[in-house]
């Protein structure tokens, strides 16, 4: 027997119910197209978010204050006063493998102009800063080098900030506003940036020289956050190794002792946030891939109709010389031809969904080869798998009965 | 000397059912030759099915010799006995047994879909070829509801000349049809035998039993009688019909 002679078989015995070959495929088609879909625009959002992280700089690296314990109490990381002004001169002055190095503390609170008011948190940075994140304005000027050493009450605000002070669409350069009845210049306007991956709102921001909110807001010394860049990405496991050294000595901490402060970098939150969107993307597909089974059980549930109905075609089919294994062979070829026809044409609505999707969320369209290639196989598989049972049962008639039966 | 085609001795069928043992063939010895019209007649419990089903070579008996060609049955496992049945018998059944939606040229096709010496050109050939003897060269097409009883029993019958079998079996074959169509296709029948076939016709009408050349009768798993009989030609009874004026083919 030749393999095409059971194609066509099988092919004309599928074309004699079209509609029906169609709806068994259907449930085929959207398994396969959810999948693909799914594993599709999940690539796309993790590229997408990798892109964003990307572009504020792979070489950026914090170093925070450890948490602490004191007397078995968790004292969380906000308290601690860790981090000082001789820390960032260690920095800047030993390190070979660091560019540009700011400290950063924060203060939250409510910003008044005239009679709007905004929440807002307020970054005091240092020069370096505006390097290490790569801020661009859209309008006025970077505070000074003299700003930062006589802590000036000037500022640059967001987009967000400007919008909820500022509704009648005025220029703010020059105005003033209050925090805490400290007035505070505004020089500067930030460029729009929009939402972050995770939805925060990177235009609701203002900031300020550290020397501003260290004397005058909260009257502290410490920093919440050192901000350093790394002279590349690749140095920058280099550059944590060099910071760790030097923040050790800086603290002046023995060799048993646990450090009392942390470092991350960019290149860690990209792995983060990609082991998170992957996480979400497998799930997603597995939700799919169930759809993808309840297809198969479909296609089962058909042929084993399928070969109730025929049972005196299948008699005939052996009384004319087809052998039991052609009669399962038969039936086996239509299942896998459902699916696998089924899994061509969800492959394509997939791509097409995911087109769009991307598309509709401004994402690059990604397509993934592999999950093509595993859609396919998953395809063959479940033709075989779910259609052994009632290929076997065609096989097994008997044709002095199967003639007979009504 | 002609050959046997079909060679029978001493034939037992027994089927078990649970404790009881049901003899449906109780020893029968016959041969056909090449080129024989044989019915084969008698009431239902006679034993006529199995021993259809035995020369179909669908089934097998319990004891005794079939010989169909020249080659012993009993000895041959299930994927030779399809090959055989494939090569050397042709059924032709009362209910047709077309598949649906499926043109006449493909029915014919089919068993020698199943026959690997036969490639895609040579199937197609004789197919048409199959179907211009049966006279359907302009049916070829058609679906089996687009055609008539009778013209459904004669691609039927294509369908069994088609692999030039030794042996057409049919069963019943016109117990589906009117006395017309009856005729025509016995007439078919006929002419099919005067060029050389040899057929088995199972029937248990007396009337259709007439238009072969050797009747053998069954009773009770036995062979009660086995004669040549003046045979009766199908296309003259179809003439003494009484002409109808609804009736064309």
């Amino acid at each position: 027997m030749k393999w095409y002679n059971y194609l066509n078989i099988a092919y004309r015995a599928l074309m004699r119910n079209k509609t029906r070959a169609f709806l068994t495929m259907l449930g085929i088609i959207i398994g396969i197209a959810s999948v693909i879909a799914v594993i599709s625009l999940g690539a796309a959002s993790t590229n997408n978010i990798r892109a964003e992280i990307a572009s504020t700089g792979t070489n950026m690296i914090f170093i925070n204050p450890a948490q602490q314990s004191r007397g078995g109490i968790n004292m969380g990381r906000d308290d601690a006063k860790s981090l000082t002004e001789k820390d960032v001169e260690a920095l800047r002055s030993k390190c070979q493998y660091v560019t540009a190095v700011s400290p950063s503390v924060s203060v939250s609170g409510q910003l008044v102009y005239g009679t709007n008011n905004a929440p807002t948190s307020l970054q005091g940075v240092d020069i370096p800063f505006r390097e290490i994140r790569d801020i661009k304005l859209d309008k006025g000027i970077f505070f000074s080098q003299h700003d930062v050493e006589t802590a000036s009450k000037v500022c640059l605000i967001g987009k967000t900030v400007v919008d909820k002070l500022f509704p009648g669409g005025e220029d703010p350069i020059g105005k003033y506003i209050r925090f805490k009845n400290i007035p505070l210049r505004i020089i500067g306007v930030l460029e729009e940036k929009g939402q972050n991956s995770m939805g925060m709102d990177q235009d609701n921001i203002v900031y300020l020289p550290y020397t501003t909110v260290q004397k005058r807001m909260l009257a502290i010394t410490h920093f919440n956050t050192i901000y350093a860049s790394a002279t590349s990405e690749e140095d920058s496991e280099l550059a944590v190794a060099e910071i760790t050294k030097i923040m050790r000595m800086s603290h002046k901490l023995q060799p048993a002792d646990e450090e009392d402060f942390e470092i991350f970098t960019q290149a860690e939150m990209l792995s983060m946030i990609s082991s998170v969107t992957g996480m979400l993307t497998a799930l997603l597909a597995a939700v799919a891939a169930i759809s993808l089974l309840v297809g198969g059980i479909g296609i089962m549930n058909i042929m084993y109709v399928t070969v109730t109905e025929r049972t005196k075609e299948i008699g005939l089919r052996m009384s004319i010389g087809a052998r039991k294994q052609y009669v399962l062979v038969q039936f086996l070829t239509e299942s896998v031809i459902l699916s696998l026809i089924g899994g061509l044409l969800g492959v394509f609505l997939g791509i097409i969904v995911s087109y769009i999707g991307s598309f509709f969320l401004g994402w690059d369209f990604v397509l993934n080869f592999g999950s093509i290639l595993l859609a396919f196989g998953v395809c063959f598989f479940e033709g075989v798998f779910f259609g052994w049972y009632p290929a076997r049962k065609a096989s097994q008639l008997d044709p002095i009965v199967a003639l007979r039966y009504e | 000397m002609t050959n046997d085609v079909l060679k029978i001795e001493h034939l037992t069928r027994t089927f078990v059912m649970g404790e009881e043992r049901v003899h449906a063939l109780r020893g029968i010895s016959f041969s056909v030759k090449e080129g024989e019209f044989v019915s084969i007649m008698g009431t239902s419990g006679s034993g006529k099915s199995t021993l259809l089903n035995i020369l179909g070579c669908l089934d097998k008996p319990t004891k005794g010799d079939y010989l169909i060609d020249g080659v012993a049955v009993s000895e041959l496992d299930d994927a030779n006995l399809s090959t055989l049945r494939n090569r050397k018998i042709g059924f032709v059944f009362q209910s047709y047994n077309l598949l649906p939606r499926t043109s006449a040229l493909e029915q014919v096709e089919l068993p020698l879909l199943y026959n690997a010496t036969v490639g895609g050109k040579e199937r197609r050939e004789r197919a048409k070829y199959a179907l211009e003897q049966v006279g359907l060269s302009d049916r070829m097409h058609h679906f089996p509801n687009q055609l008539s009883g009778g013209q459904q029993q004669r691609v039927a019958i294509a369908r069994a000349l088609v692999n030039d079998p030794v042996m057409i079996l049919a069963d019943e074959a016109t117990g589906n049809l009117d006395t017309r169509t009856s005729y025509e296709v016995m007439s078919l029948f006929q002419s099919l035998n005067a060029q050389g076939k040899t057929i088995c016709f199972v029937t248990h009408e007396p009337d259709i039993a007439n238009f072969t050349t050797r009747s053998i009768r069954l009773k009770d798993g036995l062979i009660i009688s086995d004669t040549a009989i003046k045979t009766l030609s199908a296309s003259e009874a179809l003439a003494a019909l009484p002409a109808t004026e609804d009736y064309e083919l």
